[in-house]
């Protein structure tokens, strides 16, 4: 054994100053001039200036100023629509002048597909940069896929069985139920962020999930790219993804985390490996991955060294003997025996099963994969939970969802169906301002500078703002939380566990 | 390592106009002229290289369409004018099967040759009718059935044609008594002409040049086998009618397979021409004989043909090549299955008998995308036809512009006549076009691979009828959801 391994263990190690970020709601409008919103509100020349709009709005859509002698452009985006000519605010109707004019706006119908519809888009960055779920029309608690989340829906009851206030409410969940004598790691929410390497998304985006995820007591994930030396400050928020291409994994990144992850599969490619295309690896990509700048990299599949339960074992064991305070999640897609993986998992000493459903991201994979391979997560979590808990296992392990959970409600559906907690990582990407566009793969990657390691291109987008709409987004989904689990009288969201009647599947129409 | 099956495709730009999803860039009056949308805005160029197309004059009026909608203009334009909208025309391209985002997938591989690959998750519908209703397995840590470690290129994509033996028989002297008669083929695919019209001689002789490079086979109506040149006779499947087979002894001389319609003396004819001299079936390796003429009968799928796959097979027909409609649904029923359900049971009822490897099936009609190769195969096929899809690849945007009388699409007044094509298909060189299909068939197989790689399958031939490695959509459900109250 090393001797930087004995030093860990004896706890000598010393710790690089760990940083600290509030975890306060403050506004952190969009980074382009132009928001975009459902509406569009055109104001003509006619306008006279008389402040009317900008008195009346209480969405902020009109402003105007102290001492200016026009409005602002209206800031269109935080605007609810025709639904506010029913209100005595409604500023087309009540412009002195007929100078203001509302449409809807084309550019918002191009946005989204089936399974982030626009208004899930839309909403995504309202919440990102309010704090809160949108008002007035926007849905935000499901997408349009016709089918999984978005065919079921949480079951209220009329009233609640008891009164639980909001400051009761608990959200948190314990990582560890091995009771191994390893450290309990404690996360506010039950939500973390999923592995994106350096090389799939920027320096900027990944600092701002490890900021997020100290403000939320939570974690982020290093994906298969390297540990970053600029992530030393957010260590203890910090999970080691150990991937079969190895890429940048070395015992002194597996020893300075409280979580290691082994990711055997990922949803969007489920028995492929790893895809980073050659106009991503930059040098400084290259270096990380002590790779070839220019040069794609693919990961294989699967381990080369695992092919059984005994396998797997070893590899935990030895992730366990490196860094004897870490927790191991076990990222695993979904075959049609994901039960039998999950379990086979669980006796091999993982704490977390981490369950990447078929519909989840990625920064590059072929489509065929993304659409066939593997089934999507909302069967999976169920298969998984039912068979730990006819095993008598349940208790003993945690279940993450990932793989397609898009929002709050998602969430929620997962942890009724079965779950623990879950993981995202295209709604971070949204708040960060993705468009779904699905370039991120091609020439130098994202043209809005997430996911994209050019020099220049990461320049669009700062640290500190991207930290804020993370952690805006996720207050607004623990708003949501607190808010579902008081109308379902419970005062934890671990009550909501495998709570199947809590949920409700739609009907076809046919 | 033995040799590779490698297909040569050729990035070939498409020679038609295509119609793009997004590009509908709208100014509103009181644009400052800041340029900044083209000079810093735009990261791919788009406005540029659409001001250089409009400034020139040799190319078409119909805008670039090189947008990707990332909306960097829009939301960087100084004044706030600019908006994007989806291309109503791409909207309306194909129908509800033939789905534009098709359309446009097959246009690129048939451009590039290679699989397409793309960032962020899966953007579709969670599941849909048909092959949407079904995934694909993968092997996790560990599982019993794969095959060990391997890579891509040891994964054979080879599939029989013709009739194997449920067991091996010897005369007194220690003979074989009965020896396969089979073809092997590398790729599960054969290239079938489009179900509707007729795009002509230029579009057939690309689709058998498209076989011989492929190494696979090319349906090819009788009226054309004159035309094919003599060197690649032996890719091409003559297909009869009947008895017109007899009359052409010439074309019957090198061709692998011939193909007859359904019809009640084909069993006869099937007989007759496998007891036939004259014509030396292709194999890969061009060594082994093969004693007996490989006799495929054509069948539309109806809800009776699994009787009549039956029927065929215990007259002497080993090789059936089931033909869906275009959209994968049986003809004449009322409510049509589609060919998944039909596969399932036709091939189960030959595993019942005992007798599957004695046939082989040829599953066509509704095969759009790779991903349907696989799953048909899953299904119980041997291997599929692809047609559609070839003329996709020169543009054809199943249009209806130009309606059969019965079907309401594609009739003899559009398809033959490059005039009445939208995209001139029929006047297409045949080079262009051969390359164009090798490219996608090119993009196909490796995207067969990528599934069969996940699949821990390192054999084309074993996925047949492997209901274990895929998932249904029924079965899922059911087991996630059936204790879920119900709500409207």
């Amino acid at each position: 054994m090393s001797t930087a391994v004995e030093e860990v263990k004896r706890g000598v190690v010393p710790k690089p100053p760990q940083t600290e970020v509030r975890r306060e709601i403050r506004p952190a409008p969009e980074r382009y001039r132009n928001p975009i919103g459902r509406y569009k509100v055109n104001r003509s020349a006619d306008c006279q200036s008389c402040g009317l709009c900008a008195r009346l709005c209480p969405h902020g859509v009109h402003e105007k100023p102290a001492g200016y002698r026009f409005p602002l452009r209206p800031r269109d985006h935080l605007c609810i629509g025709p639904e506010c000519a029913k209100t005595d605010h409604y500023c087309v109707a009540r412009c002195p002048r007929h100078a203001l004019a509302l449409t809807r706006n084309p550019t918002a119908d191009i946005l989204g597909d089936p399974r982030w519809p626009s208004d899930l888009i839309l909403s995504t960055w309202y919440e990102a940069e309010t704090g809160h779920a949108p008002p007035g029309g926007l849905e935000y608690r499901q997408g349009a896929s016709g089918g999984g989340f978005d065919k079921l829906r949480l079951r209220f009851p009329e009233k609640p069985p008891r009164e639980v206030a909001a400051s009761e409410v608990d959200t948190g969940l314990d990582l560890n139920r091995r009771n191994d004598g390893r450290p309990q790691v404690h996360i506010d929410l039950p939500v973390y962020g999923g592995g994106m390497s350096f090389g799939s998304v920027s320096i900027h985006a990944i600092l701002a999930k490890a900021r997020a995820a100290v403000a939320w007591n939570s974690f982020t994930c290093t994906g298969e790219g390297g540990y970053p030396d600029r992530l030393a400050a957010y260590d203890d928020h910090v999970i080691t993804q150990v991937a079969t291409g190895l890429f940048g994994v070395r015992e002194e990144t597996i020893q300075r985390v409280r979580m290691v992850e082994f990711k055997y599969a990922q949803g969007a490619k489920p028995g492929l490996g790893g895809h980073l295309l050659g106009d991503k690896n930059t040098p400084d990509v290259a270096r990380m991955r002590e790779a070839i700048a220019g040069n794609a990299l693919f990961s294989p599949f699967p381990f080369h060294s695992v092919y059984s339960i005994e396998d797997h074992k070893k590899h935990i064991d030895w992730i366990k003997e490196i860094n004897p305070r870490a927790l191991v999640s076990t990222k695993v897609s979904t075959p049609a025996d994901v039960d039998m993986v999950a379990v086979g998992s669980y006796h091999a000493g993982t704490h977390i099963v981490h369950l990447d459903g078929s519909y989840g991201g990625t920064g590059a994979a072929p489509d065929i994969a993304k659409k066939n391979i593997a089934m999507p997560i909302e069967y999976a979590i169920p298969k998984v939970h039912k068979f730990l808990v006819a095993e008598g296992l349940r208790d003993g392990v945690v279940v993450i969802a990932s793989g397609g959970l898009r929002c709050a409600y998602d969430v929620l559906k997962a942890i009724a169906l079965g779950a623990d907690g879950a993981v995202i990582g295209t709604a971070e990407l949204v708040a960060m301002g993705c468009t779904r566009c699905s370039n991120c793969e091609s020439g130098r990657g994202c043209p809005r500078g997430i996911a994209t390691t050019d020099r220049e291109l990461i320049l669009q987008m700062s640290v500190e703002w991207a930290t804020q709409r993370l952690i805006n987004m996720h207050h607004a989904w623990r708003e949501q939380m607190v808010d579902v689990l008081r109308r379902f009288g419970m005062k934890s969201v671990r009550e909501l566990r495998g709570r199947t009647d809590c949920l409700s599947y739609l009907e076809d129409a046919r | 390592m033995p040799e590779r099956y490698h297909i040569h495709t050729l990035p070939t730009l498409a020679r038609f106009q295509r119609v793009g999803k997004f590009g509908t860039a709208d100014w509103r009056e009181d644009c400052s002229r800041c340029k900044n949308c083209v000079k810093l805005r735009c990261l791919y160029d788009v406005y540029r290289s659409e001001a250089a197309h409009n400034r020139n004059p040799a190319a078409p009026v119909e805008p670039l369409f090189e947008c990707k909608s990332c909306l960097s203009c829009v939301q960087g334009c100084t004044k706030g004018l600019l908006s994007l909208a989806l291309n109503p025309e791409f909207l309306a391209l194909g129908d509800s099967y033939w789905r534009p985002d098709i359309l446009a997938t097959t246009w690129d591989q048939s451009e590039a040759g290679r699989i397409p690959v793309s960032g962020a998750g899966y953007r579709g519908p969670f599941s849909g009718p048909g092959f949407d209703a079904m995934w694909t397995d993968m092997s996790e840590i560990v599982r019993p059935t794969r095959d060990g470690i391997h890579g891509r290129e040891y994964i054979s994509t080879s599939v029989d044609i013709g009739a194997k033996p449920m067991q091996l028989t010897f005369d007194a002297a220690g003979a074989l008594k009965n020896p396969a008669s089979l073809t092997e083929v590398p790729m599960p695919v054969i290239l079938d002409p489009a179900p509707w019209g007729d795009p002509g001689e230029v579009i057939m002789r690309a689709r058998v040049a498209a076989a011989a490079a492929l190494h696979t086979l090319a349906v090819v109506p009788a009226k054309y086998l004159r035309a094919v040149a003599a060197e690649q006779r032996r890719f091409v499947v003559p297909l009869f009618e009947g008895e017109d087979v007899f009359a052409h002894a010439d074309a019957l001389a090198q061709a692998a397979m011939v193909e007859v319609a359904d019809g009640p003396a084909c069993a006869d004819i099937a007989k007759k021409l496998q007891r036939g001299m004259g014509f030396q079936p292709m194999n890969s390796t061009g060594k082994m004989p093969v004693p007996q003429r490989l006799v495929a009968v054509r069948l539309p799928l109806r809800p009776d043909s699994a009787k009549r796959v039956l029927g065929l097979h215990e007259a002497g027909v080993n090789i059936i090549h089931l033909c869906a409609d275009y959209q994968g649904r049986e003809f004449g029923a009322e409510r049509p299955r589609f060919i998944k359900e039909a596969l399932r049971e036709i091939h189960g009822q030959f595993v019942q008998r005992g007798v599957r490897d004695e046939v082989t099936l040829i599953a066509g009609g509704g095969i759009a995308l790779a991903e349907h190769m696989a799953k048909a195969v899953i299904c119980g096929a041997d291997l599929v036809s692809v047609d559609i899809p070839l003329l996709v690849a020169l543009g054809c945007r199943v249009c209806t512009a130009s309606p059969l009388p019965e079907k309401g699409r594609g009739g003899e007044r559009g398809c033959g006549r490059a005039a009445a094509c939208p995209v001139g298909i029929p006047a297409v060189e045949v080079s262009y076009a051969a390359q164009r299909m090798v490219n996608l068939m090119g993009a196909w197989h490796n995207q067969l691979i990528e599934v069969l790689g996940a699949m821990g399958i390192r054999e084309m031939r074993r996925l047949r009828g492997e209901v274990g490695r895929a998932m249904f959509l029924e079965d899922l459900e059911r087991d996630a959801f059936k204790e879920l109250v119900r709500s409207a």
